[in-house]
Formats: structure tokens, sequence, C-alpha cells
């Protein structure tokens, strides 16, 4: 199964390649906008700062990953790469997002400690694709300052503090905030979910 | 609900997984991939594998030992020892690393921490820091920062470095009591409590475990957001799937493995 995963420069992918090999995908790491044009299937990792995804924004990948995304092609963000989805981030005001949903990312609201580290529960909306054959309640890896707010498209909340989305998915479109490459069994599970999930 | 978590802890010396007593004498517990494996199985939130041989001669059985334990392993995966550079962390979260912890390289030029951060994201720096207290009845609030393998006092303040290495953009706080490391008697919790509420990142408490009620006790009183064992775990003085169950029955939020 082939996914052409986007290494954008942020951070270290080594654990989502491994996964990805894990549950028997050949992923392809790259930056090259003509092996992403190509793709049969995206996903766009991230850990740390949003600022980083100003790299898709300057070097053209934005265009390329639009264009994908409206040709069909089934997209996964991951963390920041969730956040993308969203018109930005207050984390970065000057980096806007792709805008798939209108909504903006912020801090989280204060009271608990910041950043939100460690395993917590998804409660899950059942018609998910994403989230099929997962028990609601499951645990699931975080580390995150900035949240996605809840939408319509939200398929899997989260509770610190306060309510915010877990996951989303909006047709071919799909992100976890969590981290499914760190999330032991129930992380390889979305994973295989996406790689296996075809459009109608 | 964000539930405490309990790390295992691999001490590793020329790729084998050893355990002294406060940090001297050291026997044999196993080959580090297999131990990984076998923790992340009952239950392990966390795999920590701190390197103690730390010299350069062997960073390439270190960085082998790294891949193959990080092979099979899909929960969340820190390696630490000898890292004096960003170059040093980069060979490591190739290796399959997800988080990497310094010690002494942080202390002797904290703008490492920066440095790392910079480049894998903050969520990436584990500052890992040695206590003591003078003396056993000593406050928690002057206990002091070792390094060598606590063989230096840098007479640093505990809770001071911990506030500076959060400034500096730490990720997370590795707080070893050596007073307690081997005891088996209780986390230093005053020390911990004092860090907890110096900072706001996540604090880890290591060093004492000898039971499940100790986690308890560490996670309420210390205010601890993750506890690390490695003894313990190692001899089958406790797994970490029936330690869970006994914390979770004291009210503690826990992830029970499938």
């Amino acid at each position: 199964m082939r996914v052409t995963v986007i290494d954008y420069k942020a951070g270290n992918l080594t654990s989502v390649v491994k996964a990805l090999r894990a549950v028997g995908a050949d992923p392809t790491l790259t930056d090259d906008l003509a092996v992403v044009q190509a793709a049969e299937r995206l996903i766009l990792p991230g850990v740390g700062h949003f600022a980083a995804t100003q790299f898709l924004n300057d070097c053209g990948l934005k265009e390329v990953i639009q264009e994908r995304i409206t040709a069909g092609v089934p997209f996964l963000g991951i963390c920041v790469g969730l956040q993308w989805l969203f018109a930005g981030s207050t984390e970065a005001p000057g980096s806007p997002g792709l805008s798939v949903f209108p909504e903006t990312c912020d801090r989280f609201a204060p009271g608990p400690k910041i950043p939100h580290v460690g395993w917590n529960s998804l409660s899950l909306r059942p018609e998910s694709r994403l989230m099929s054959e997962i028990s609601n309640n499951s645990y699931v890896y975080f580390t995150h300052s900035y949240r996605a707010p809840l939408i319509n498209a939200t398929v899997a909340v989260t509770n610190y503090g306060e309510l915010f989305s877990a996951a989303v998915e909006r047709d071919n479109v799909m992100g976890v905030q969590f981290h499914p490459e760190k999330s032991g069994e129930t992380g390889l599970r979305v994973l295989r979910n996406f790689l296996e999930w075809r459009p109608c | 609900m964000l539930t405490k978590r309990i790390i295992a802890c691999l001490d590793v010396k020329n790729g084998r997984v050893v355990k002294g007593i406060q940090f001297v004498d050291l026997v044999d517990a196993g080959d580090p991939a297999e131990l990984a494996a076998r923790h992340a199985a009952a239950g392990a939130d966390e795999i920590v594998f701190l390197d103690i041989t730390a010299t350069h001669e062997n960073r390439s059985t270190l960085l082998d030992a790294v891949q193959r334990a990080a092979r099979q392993l899909f929960v969340p995966f820190t390696v630490g020892g000898g890292i004096r550079t960003a170059d040093d962390a980069a060979a490591i979260f190739d290796a399959g690393a997800d988080k990497i912890s310094i010690n002494s390289a942080a202390l002797a030029r904290p703008e490492l921490i920066g440095e790392i951060g910079a480049r894998f994201g903050a969520q990436a720096v584990v500052v890992a820091i040695d206590a003591r207290r003078s003396e056993p009845s000593a406050a928690a609030s002057t206990a002091e920062v070792f390094v060598s393998g606590g063989r230096t006092n840098t007479g640093r303040r505990v809770v001071e470095w911990a506030r500076e290495a959060e400034s500096r953009g730490a990720g997370e706080i590795l707080l070893t009591s050596m007073d307690a490391d081997g005891t088996r008697a209780g986390f230093d919790c005053a020390l911990t409590a004092a860090v907890s509420e110096a900072v706001q990142i996540p604090v880890i408490a290591s060093g004492g475990a000898g039971n499940a009620q100790h986690f308890t006790q560490v996670f309420r009183e210390g205010n601890a957001d993750a506890a690390l064992a490695a003894s313990i775990f190692h001899f089958g003085i406790a797994d970490v799937r029936t330690l869970k169950e006994q914390i979770q029955r004291d009210g503690i939020p826990v992830r029970l493995p499938c």
C-alpha cells in the first residue's frame, strides 16, 4: 500500500515511517512537488511549532496538496498536520493553514498544565471511518499546547480542561491531534483505517 | 481524562540492561529490545533508555541498541546518555527515539536545550535532573543538582535549575532523587512536589519505586505527571499491568492495556 509522507523539515519522521511499515504500507518520504503530485495517498505529519508549516506555503507544496485533495486523494494530517487543515493557529498568526475548515486553532485555556502530554481518552462518533473498530474511551498519546475547536467534522473528542477535536474527518480529508505512531495498538488501527479507506 | 503515566526505564551499559543500587553495584538485567517490548506489551506508557556507558567509543553500540529497541515499539521512546550536541541528538532520533534526555551537557551549556528544541521541537527534549539533599532532614527546596552519574555536585538548587530548563525550552523534567534511588522505599514526594509546582511542563518522578503504593503517593502528594521505575519491573517484583490495576483501585487515572 503506497503512501506519501510529506517531509517539511519539522522534526523527526522516523516513528511515523516505522509505524506505517508495521501496518504493511510502503511509505515514501518526500518534499518533492512532483512526487506529491503523483501521490495516491498523503500524510502530513508534524511535531513542534505551527510556524514550521510556512515551509509548505513557501515552496509550493500547499497548492499541490490542495489540488490532490480536490482530486479526491485520501489525506491524513497528524498533530500540527491536523491543525494546518484549519484557517490557521494563534501560535503563528502569519502562517495561514489550508482552510479546509474555516475555524482557527488556539492555545489551551489556562487551567491544567500546558503542554498537554500523555495518554488521554477519545469520545468517538460511531460513524467515523478513521476510528472504525476502535472502542469508545480508548487511550491515545498526545503532546501539544494548541488545539483545534469542535466542529461539524469532529469525529473524536478529548477533554483537557476543555473539549477539543482529537480527530476530524470530511470526505477524503482526515486529521488526528494525537500521535497514532506512538499510541500502541489503537494508533496502529487508526493508520490501518486510513490506509484501507477507499473513496467511493 | 489525562492519565498518569507509568514509565519503564532501561539503564543500558555496553548494550545490556543493568541495575544498580544508588548508581553503583551493577547487575545484568537483560536485553534492551526484549525488555522494552515486554514492558510496552504489559502497558508501560513510555520507555526510557538511559545509556550509562556514555563514552564516545561506544556510540555505535548505543545506536544499534536504540534501533533494535525502537523497531517494534509504538509508545513514546526516550533515549539519554552522552548527548552533548544537537548532532548527537539527531543520530539518536534517526535511530528511532521520540525524545532525548540530557543532563550534564545541559548544565555545562544550557543553550543545548534550545538548540535541540529548535530542530526537533520542545516536546522531544527531556531535561534529566539528578537531585540530592545535603542530609535526609534537609528541606526539599534546598536539594542540589548533581552531574556525571551523581559524582559531582554543581551547587545549583534543583528548583531553580528546573525553572531555567523550562524557560530554555525543555518539554519535560525527569527528576531523579539520588537519595531514594535503588532503595525501593518510595519516591521523594516533597522534592517532586517542589519541582512540579515550580514549572508548567510535566515532571516525571524517578528513584525509589518499590510498590504500587509508592506510585499512588507520588501522584497524590508529589503531584507528579508520570513516574518512572526500573528494577521493580526487570526483576519481576511488579509487572506494569498489575501495578496499574492497583493504582487504579486507589483512584488514580491510568491507561490499562487491552
